[in-house]
């Protein structure tokens, strides 16, 4: 180039990688503001049931500003190139479910039960020094792909737990948790969900080119292979069994779908698709015709009323009738568009697993339809996040994780939400960061932390490319 | 607590959560990152021309306030004929280089360009001169083949092998 070409303007150039920056300062703002709006919630709530600002407004505050403050430094000392929005994301969820939980502590309904807010704010700091924890040990996501076959025995392993004599506590039906003596209750489920998703992504990168390839074409569909049914095949068991024995749906649908949608991702065959959802029809009606729990799960989904008349009546039939699936309902309804008002509402006569499964219904009556979108699409964002972190990401194995743990949180949030609301039978999940729960928080900010790991990995601007003997005819435009 | 408080502070509550929402997605959109993929061939000179344009403004207020060049300069470059017929490049005083060298301003897809074609840039008083690069097949304004440096006039067509470009306002 001769010397005249000094104008800024001058663009000659063939390669355009952008650096994208940290974005870490927009991450902090967004985290403060994620902070104040829970510590508002919480005044809300203080204001309306006792007419004063709670004693523990700055203690709460102090305590959720803490949990972010040390997320984002922990992301800016080992993740400094991650994606600034699922941190403020999470953790606005997080305290919009200590808010709604410390709320239906105060109810005087629920007062025979324990003060559940400060240990769901324990749990959430553990939950948070577990992503601290991922951050700093896991310095390449990829490392998880040496333990493929290791995740999946403690997958199975941690499943398997509920239903071990002594270990496993069946509760309300439901055989998904262990009991830890001195300790509580702990829902494996929660953690085999990341380690499954490891296991399916390193399996899948291995296998997706025979179960892609290998297939006949049949009506449009690609048929795979007898042998190539396989793992598809011991998936699915896997989930019909986990539905036969520890009777929870939820979990069963969450590993199933996910698989099936990691095995799309991989394969990018519409015939995975239209197989599993087949498959999981058939698994669900057929144990359903001979699971009284499932049952009544599903007679409770399609006739509510009559199955809160029944448990109002004290019919014994053998098996355990609940009111919650049409109280939910009537939380719903009687939120309508703007809702009743942070703690005007009386979705704790729900009772017992107001604060867990039935979380949502106490934002649906008391912030109505628009604050259930709003906390609805902050779910969504999250999981834009993390299937814009699989676009991103330069590995396969980093891809199929993301989608995977991703595709897994959406599915969850689905499942309970749904169950909730009425789409689908009600099943016994918890909703991700909001509904009280250790496992659940505990295993989402991992889960997040792998996340924050996958897509710090992505967005690291690539090394700048050697120098070559052309280099000085290139100019790299960069946007000042 | 009176109810107007309440009220206020219910309807302030979903307001603040959508406000976040809102910001969120703001993030999203300015957050759209990538590698930029830069096409060969027309299409890139479309991307350089809205860049050109983004940057467009504040060049001519400088140069219209140097005061050293008439109303009728020029401001694009269009070719007329050839693959790249279409395509358009803002002049803003910086040099354009013509060939099939990927580093070329224009990148020629004709065989009978060279790689360092010619070259097209504006004297100290802003008047556009074409130069021939030394190039094998030769570079001609309007028939002549050029042998120096040469100050091109408005629509003047300049042929390089199959390709005609010629200077607009």
């Amino acid at each position: 180039m001769s010397g005249t070409n000094t104008s800024p303007t001058h663009h000659t150039s063939t390669i355009g990688a952008i650096g994208a920056p940290s974005r870490r300062n927009t991450e902090l703002a967004l985290l403060a503001f994620a902070v104040v709006i829970p510590v508002f919630a919480y005044a809300n709530v203080g204001l309306a049931l006792n007419d004063s600002v709670p004693p523990g407004l700055l203690s709460y505050g102090l305590g959720l500003g803490l949990l972010a403050g040390v997320g984002h430094l922990v992301v800016r000392k080992f993740a400094p190139y991650a994606d600034p929005l699922m941190l403020p994301l999470a953790t606005l969820l997080n305290g919009l479910g200590l808010v709604a939980i410390w709320r239906l502590d105060q109810s005087k309904r629920l007062s025979n039960y324990a003060e559940a807010a400060p240990r769901q704010l324990l749990y959430s700091a553990m939950g948070v020094a577990l992503l601290a924890v991922v951050l700093i040990f896991l310095k390449d996501h990829r490392v998880l792909q040496r333990y493929t076959y290791i995740s999946m025995a403690g997958a199975l392993f941690l499943l398997i737990l509920p239903l071990v004599p002594g270990l496993g506590a069946n509760i309300y039906g439901a055989k998904i948790w262990i009991k830890i003596p001195g300790l509580g209750t702990l829902q494996p489920g929660e953690f085999a969900k990341i380690a499954l998703a490891v296991f399916f992504a390193g399996y899948l990168m291995v296998k997706r080119d025979a179960l892609a390839l290998a297939s006949r074409r049949f009506m449009g569909l690609y048929l795979p292979r007898g042998r190539d049914l396989g793992p598809i095949l011991v998936v699915w068991v896997i989930s019909i069994l986990i539905l036969v024995f520890e009777t929870d749906l939820g979990t069963s649908l969450l590993f199933f779908g996910m698989f099936v949608i990691m095995l799309y991702v991989a394969t990018e065959r519409t015939s995975w698709i239209v197989f599993g959802l087949l498959m999981s029809a058939v698994g669900a009606v057929g144990v359903a015709s001979f699971e009284p729990h499932i049952q009544t799960r599903v007679q409770a989904w399609l006739d509510p009323m009559r199955e809160f008349e029944l448990s109002r009546a004290g019919v014994q039939d053998g098996v355990v009738h609940s009111e919650q699936a049409m109280q939910a309902l009537w939380a719903f309804g009687s939120g309508g568009t703007l809702g009743t008002g942070l703690g005007q509402g009386n979705s704790d006569l729900i009772g017992f697993a107001a604060n867990s499964d039935f979380i949502l219904a106490t934002f649906g009556e008391e912030l109505g339809l628009a604050g259930v979108m709003a906390i609805l699409l902050l779910y969504g964002l999250i999981i834009e996040r993390g299937v814009r972190t699989a676009l991103a990401a330069r590995d396969p194995f980093g891809k199929l994780l993301a989608i995977g743990l991703s595709g897994a949180f959406g599915l969850q949030v689905f499942v309970v939400a749904g169950g909730v609301m009425g789409l689908i039978p009600l099943t016994g999940m918890t909703l991700p960061f909001v509904a009280y729960g250790g496992s659940s928080v505990i295993a989402n900010w991992a889960l997040i932390g792998i996340l924050l790991r996958i897509s710090d990995t992505a967005r690291r601007p690539a090394p700048a490319p050697a120098g070559n003997p052309d280099a000085e005819m290139t100019q790299v435009v960069r946007p000042s | 607590m009176s109810e107007l408080t309440l009220t206020v502070m219910r309807l302030g509550f979903l307001a603040v959560l959508w406000l976040f929402v809102i910001v969120a997605v703001q993030v999203i959109r300015s957050d759209l990152f990538g590698t930029r993929v830069t096409q060969r061939g027309s299409r890139r000179e479309a991307g350089r021309q809205q860049q050109a344009a983004r940057q467009a403004p504040p060049q001519q207020r400088q140069q219209s306030g140097s005061g050293r060049r008439g109303r009728n300069a020029p401001t694009k470059l269009v070719v007329t004929e050839g693959t790249l017929t279409g395509t358009t490049v803002a002049l803003q005083g910086q040099t354009i280089t013509l060939g099939r060298a990927h580093d070329s301003t224009i990148v020629l897809d004709d065989d009978y360009a060279s790689s360092r074609h010619a070259r097209i840039y504006p004297d100290r008083d802003g008047q556009w001169i074409v130069e021939d690069l030394g190039s094998t097949n030769g570079t001609y304004l309007d028939r002549n083949r050029l042998t120096t440096p040469t100050p091109i006039a408005l629509g003047a067509p300049i042929r390089i092998g199959k390709t005609v470009i010629e200077l607009r306002k």
